[in-house]
């Protein structure tokens, strides 16, 4: 496993209140994962990330992201949003 | 009882992490039908106070309670299932300093309460009833459907005690202008601009004997992570009106709008066999989930379980509703064929988990579809295909559970 992501989600723990002994959730090394560790796990542990796969497809996954930002008012910038749909549709969705 | 469409899911979720590592089978306490990234992720882990429960995700917690404490019909506190929307959840609350505010436009007094206040100055009832997360069972819609991905045991059934709601409401001068009552709890979301979990429940829910703000579950105080000090306890509905660590009250003389009660937690309208609706959030497309439907679970034997030719198995489980009462439990053993009335046990109330079991032998070899179906007084009883929803919610679906004999 790499260890630079693994500090990464570390330190956004230490922001949280974490609970029991949170560890970092391994998401798969792809373009883009950065974009997803510093601002998803921001508010959620990515395990929301793998459970909720493989079976969404482009505009589900699209609709998500879409919805954290819009609905829970996630502070992730538009380049940002686009970067993580893009990982989590290949690497989490539907075929790939 | 492996199927094909899963391991494939499965290894395509896990291959990049773990190349060496191909998952040979799920795990024994998830059950079969969930999506693959779950298989990969999934395990068991015992929150402070907690025994190891199914953990799907760290923060917010959501754990869930292995089927195997479905063979009672109480479920323990410590294994008592866990979950929350938001991630900033208090660590700790002090009994002593926690308060209850109760108020809002539609009381004409707003008063506050102690722990000891709630004790002590209103009449203690207890009930046992079922707490069931809206989303039991989300995992297993066919197709899936985004949110977290709860297997069978986002339920268990409690003793609670309590203060009736009525009468707490009373004390701060219900106005009979009131609609809706709303509460919320001490946790709350990690950025500012995330809508806070609070919801709200009609006015005449509020004001039924069975609802009360319970203090203590199973005889013990509520444990940290289902609640402490107090939660709701709204018999019959599903648990997101439940809310843990109460702190506030409000009586309302308008509908409440926030997020959580007038675009989350909805089913479309008219695909339910639902009595009780929450008339003020009905909109023509959707409303507020309210009661659970009939369900059962088998809590044993396990999935896939072996036994030899005219070896007896106790098939064991629970059946509950929105407390109209369980009238029958009926079983089959051929896939669906010919059934058979199952033994009901112990009684522990209209809002409680019903026991049933019965004995399955076979003298001849071959796979058994075990199948079991809960009906209620008011003649609903287990649906044989999902009514598939966008948010997964009230899956009841009869679920076979495959004993082999040899």
């Amino acid at each position: 496993m790499k260890t630079l992501p693994a500090l990464t989600a570390l330190t956004l723990l230490a922001a949280a209140a974490a609970y029991a002994d949170e560890k970092p959730v391994a998401l798969k090394d792809a373009p883009g994962r950065d974009a997803v560790e510093a601002n998803c796990a921001a508010c959620h542990s990515l395990d929301y990330v793998r459970t909720n796969s493989p079976f969404m497809d482009r505009k589900t996954w699209e609709a998500e992201v879409g919805k954290m930002i819009n609905v829970f008012g996630a502070p992730i910038s538009a380049a940002d949003a686009k970067t993580i749909a893009e990982y989590l549709v290949k690497n989490y969705g539907m075929g790939g | 009882m492996l199927d094909r469409r899963r391991v494939l899911q499965g290894m395509s979720g896990s291959l990049a992490l773990l190349p060496a590592l191909a998952k040979a089978a799920q795990p024994a306490f998830l059950t079969s039908g969930l999506p693959g990234g779950e298989y990969d992720t999934a395990v068991l882990e015992a929150l402070p106070g907690k025994k190891p429960l199914i953990r799907l995700a760290y923060r917010p917690p959501n754990y869930e309670t292995p089927v195997s404490y479905f063979n009672t019909p109480v479920t323990p506190n410590d294994a008592f299932f866990v979950r929350y929307h938001l991630s900033d959840i208090p660590e700790r609350i002090d009994a002593q300093t926690w308060k209850l505010s109760v108020g809002g436009d539609g009381a004409a007094t707003p008063v506050q309460f102690t722990l000891a206040d709630l004790q002590k100055n209103f009449a203690p009832v207890e009930i046992a009833a079922v707490c069931q997360c809206s989303g039991n069972r989300r995992g297993l819609s066919d197709p899936h459907v985004p949110g977290v991905q709860w297997g069978l045991g986002a339920m268990g059934n409690a003793v609670w005690k309590g203060a009736r709601l009525k009468e707490v409401l009373a004390k701060a001068g219900l106005r009979k202008e009131a609609l809706e009552i709303v509460v919320n709890g001490a946790d709350g979301p990690a950025v500012d601009k995330t809508p806070d979990f609070i919801k709200s429940i009609p006015v005449w829910k509020a004001l039924e004997d069975n609802t009360i703000i319970a203090y203590e579950m199973n005889g013990q105080p509520l444990p940290h992570f289902n609640g402490f000090p107090a939660r709701l306890v709204v018999p019959g509905w599903t648990a997101t009106y439940w809310m843990k660590h109460l702190i506030t009250v409000d009586a309302w003389t308008k509908p409440f709008d926030g997020f959580w009660v007038k675009s989350a937690y909805r089913i479309p309208v008219g695909k339910f066999p639902v009595i009780q609706h929450f008339q003020t959030q009905v909109t023509d497309v959707n409303e507020p989930i309210t009661e659970m439907v009939v369900n059962s679970v088998i809590a044993s034997p396990a999935e896939g379980h072996k036994v030899r030719r005219g070896e007896p198995v106790d098939v064991r489980g629970v059946a509950w509703d929105a407390g109209y009462g369980i009238k029958r439990v009926e079983y089959s053993t051929d896939g669906g064929k010919l059934w058979r009335e199952a033994a009901l046990g112990k009684d522990l109330g209209r809002f409680a988990f019903r026991p049933w079991s019965f004995r399955f032998a076979s003298s001849s070899p071959g796979t058994f579809k075990i199948m079991v179906r809960a009906s209620n007084a008011v003649g609903q009883t287990q649906a044989e295909s999902l009514i598939f929803n966008p948010a997964g919610y009230h899956n009841n679906v009869i679920r076979p559970l495959t004993v082999t004999v040899a």
